[in-house]
């Protein structure tokens, strides 16, 4: 498989001014690999500052300081190879289905005849499971149908990287567990590069191939970053019963309710290197964060 | 069981019509012979005066001089006697011409100032000064500096549609949903193409509301315009019929302004409406 640093984020920040003439640093010395064919979610509170991160990814934010360097070149804005699906969807509400997909379709290839875009724009429809919905416009769709469409649009320009921004954050519980299949489904297929935010515990272990934490913001850091003990064939119906589901799943809810704010004042882990982030394992028996990336049994506490 | 709401309105409609028609008849009924008079007394005072025929006509009276436009809206017998088709047709030349010139500036200067907080903020002191100008005081002016008293006609329908067009096209393009504008940018769309593709369709419901209301302005100020400037027109002909104490004409004139602005702004609903999309 790729290339080990297919994204590369290296050492951004972001600051946004606030009152009183100071600044309001989101996050500072963010380093992050990605590599090639991975599917990585980040995790952590609102105001961490997840979605700065993907907005700078995707070049629609600039970062104050650092770079993204993405395939060996570094990122000066949005581009055709990092598609973005929105949380919001973002469809545009006069156009059809099919006319939302084609115009994504000719915005990558403006030489494509139309049979060419609309073959492309129909073969994408097909892909999300939309069929029969070709023709009509956003307002007739049901929330999970519309965001169908942003992923249809985002995979239609075929690009290098996938961008997600919460993006079943919107939908019900069940309309959200089909979506998750079908994304997996059509990521696993094309070995897409796939870096997304989430809120959800179960959907990044039940998607990721690694999982970001971020401590709580502002100057949020990487706080580790939890390799997925799940076998990459993971099927909804079982997933749950997977010997190490509710371990991976107890680490990252306890990180979410505790640790997401007590590393903050934590010397030790501010003294380390924001380049090499810990590495989690979690491996049944209780784990803790290692340097190394290996995981080794952890005492009975955090401390 | 209760009727279609459609029916009920039009039989509410059709009794207000009614009882308006009955008032005006009763109004104007005459109060019978005022005074014995010699003939050529009662002549010279006329018939008002002498029999008590009411100086407002009728509905008998203007309805009768409705059918006769309508039967020959196009004849001309010189310059102070043109038939009623061809005075709408001389305001409506103006009114389009106007407007049309209106569209051109307001639309592309809307959209500079839509997507330009820089323009936006610069530009706003002129649009706030001269919006509230009445647009007939620009009147003596347009006369000088043009010297033709048709196309100062046009200039003041074109400086009163101006203003509506453009602070909602200004509007609506600056009120682009931010993610729309986001998803043309990581499509890496063109700036040309993204003004066709996504700022037009999008503030296209807000830019037409606009017109609509500029065309209705428009309508408005060119009768008055006509009044002032003269020699053809819709506005003209009210004023030369004043002229003429034939109140029967103006009434006439009064109803046939009011169907052709109604008919010019359901134009502009109907289109507003083919561009407007739900969310």
């Amino acid at each position: 498989m790729g290339q080990e640093r297919f994204i590369s984020i290296e050492g951004i920040a972001r600051r946004f001014p606030a009152g009183g003439g100071g600044a309001l640093t989101v996050f500072e010395n963010l380093w992050l690999q990605i590599k090639q064919g991975e599917f990585v979610c980040m995790v952590g509170h609102s105001g961490c500052g997840k979605t700065t991160v993907l907005n700078i990814l995707a070049g629609l934010d600039k970062p104050d300081g650092g770079a993204v360097i993405v395939d060996g070149k570094v990122i000066s804005g949005p581009s055709l190879d990092r598609a973005v699906i929105f949380q919001s969807h973002a469809l545009l509400p006069w156009r059809t289905v099919t006319g939302n997909i084609a115009f994504a379709v000719t915005s990558r290839w403006p030489s494509w005849s139309r049979e060419r875009v609309r073959a492309q724009a129909q073969r994408c429809v097909d892909l999300v499971s939309l069929t029969g919905a070709e023709g009509k416009k956003p307002a007739e769709l049901s929330g999970g149908m519309k965001q169908r469409v942003g992923i249809a649009r985002a995979l239609s320009i075929e690009p290098k990287i996938l961008l997600m921004d919460e993006p079943f954050s919107a939908l019900d519980a069940l309309t959200r567990g089909s979506l998750q299949d079908e994304v997996r489904r059509i990521c696993r297929a094309t070995g897409q590069t796939v870096f997304m935010i989430t809120h959800d515990v179960d959907e990044a272990i039940y998607l990721a191939d690694r999982i970001v934490l971020m401590t709580n913001g502002p100057e949020a850091r990487i706080a580790e970053i939890v390799e997925n003990p799940l076998p990459p064939e993971r099927d909804r119906e079982t997933v749950h019963r997977e010997p190490l589901y509710y371990p991976v799943r107890n680490h990252l809810i306890e990180f979410l309710i505790s640790r997401s704010r007590a590393l903050k004042d934590d010397a030790r882990f501010l003294a380390r290197d924001p380049r090499r982030p810990q590495i989690v394992r979690p491996n049944g028996a209780e784990t803790r964060p290692q340097p190394s990336g290996r995981a080794v049994r952890m005492q009975s506490s955090l401390t | 069981m209760t009727a279609p709401l459609g029916l009920r309105a039009a039989i509410v409609s059709l009794t207000v019509f009614g009882v308006f028609i009955a008032v005006w008849q009763l109004g104007t009924q005459g109060s019978g012979i005022a005074a014995d008079m010699t003939p050529e007394y009662a002549k010279l005072v006329g018939a008002t005066a002498s029999q008590g025929v009411s100086a407002m006509p009728g509905p008998g009276e203007v309805g009768a001089k409705l059918l006769e436009h309508f039967a020959d809206p196009f004849y001309d017998r010189g310059s102070n006697d043109k038939g009623l088709g061809i005075q709408l047709a001389f305001s409506l030349g103006r009114v389009l011409l106007g407007y049309a010139l209106a569209v051109l500036v307001a639309i592309p200067v809307g959209f500079l100032i839509g997507m330009s907080p820089l323009m936006s903020r610069a530009l706003d002191p002129f649009i706030q000064i001269l919006k509230p100008i009445s647009p007939l005081a620009w009147m003596p002016l347009a006369l000088y500096t043009i010297k033709d008293s048709s196309l100062s006609a046009i200039f003041v329908i074109f400086i009163c549609s101006l203003w509506p067009m453009l602070i909602n096209t200004a509007f609506g393009v600056a009120a682009v949903r931010r993610e729309w504008l986001n998803v043309a940018r990581t499509l890496e769309v063109s700036p040309l193409r993204k003004a066709f593709t996504v700022i037009l369709p999008a503030a296209a419901p807000t830019i037409l509301t606009g017109m609509r209301i500029s065309v209705g302005i428009a309508w408005l100020v060119i009768v008055a315009a006509e009044m002032l400037v003269g020699g053809t027109g819709i506005g003209y002909f009210v004023w030369n019929e004043w002229n003429n104490l034939s109140i029967t004409n103006v009434i006439v004139a009064i109803l046939v302004i009011g169907l052709v602005g109604m008919v010019l702004d359901q134009m502009l609903a109907r289109l507003t409406r083919l561009v407007t999309y739900s969310e």
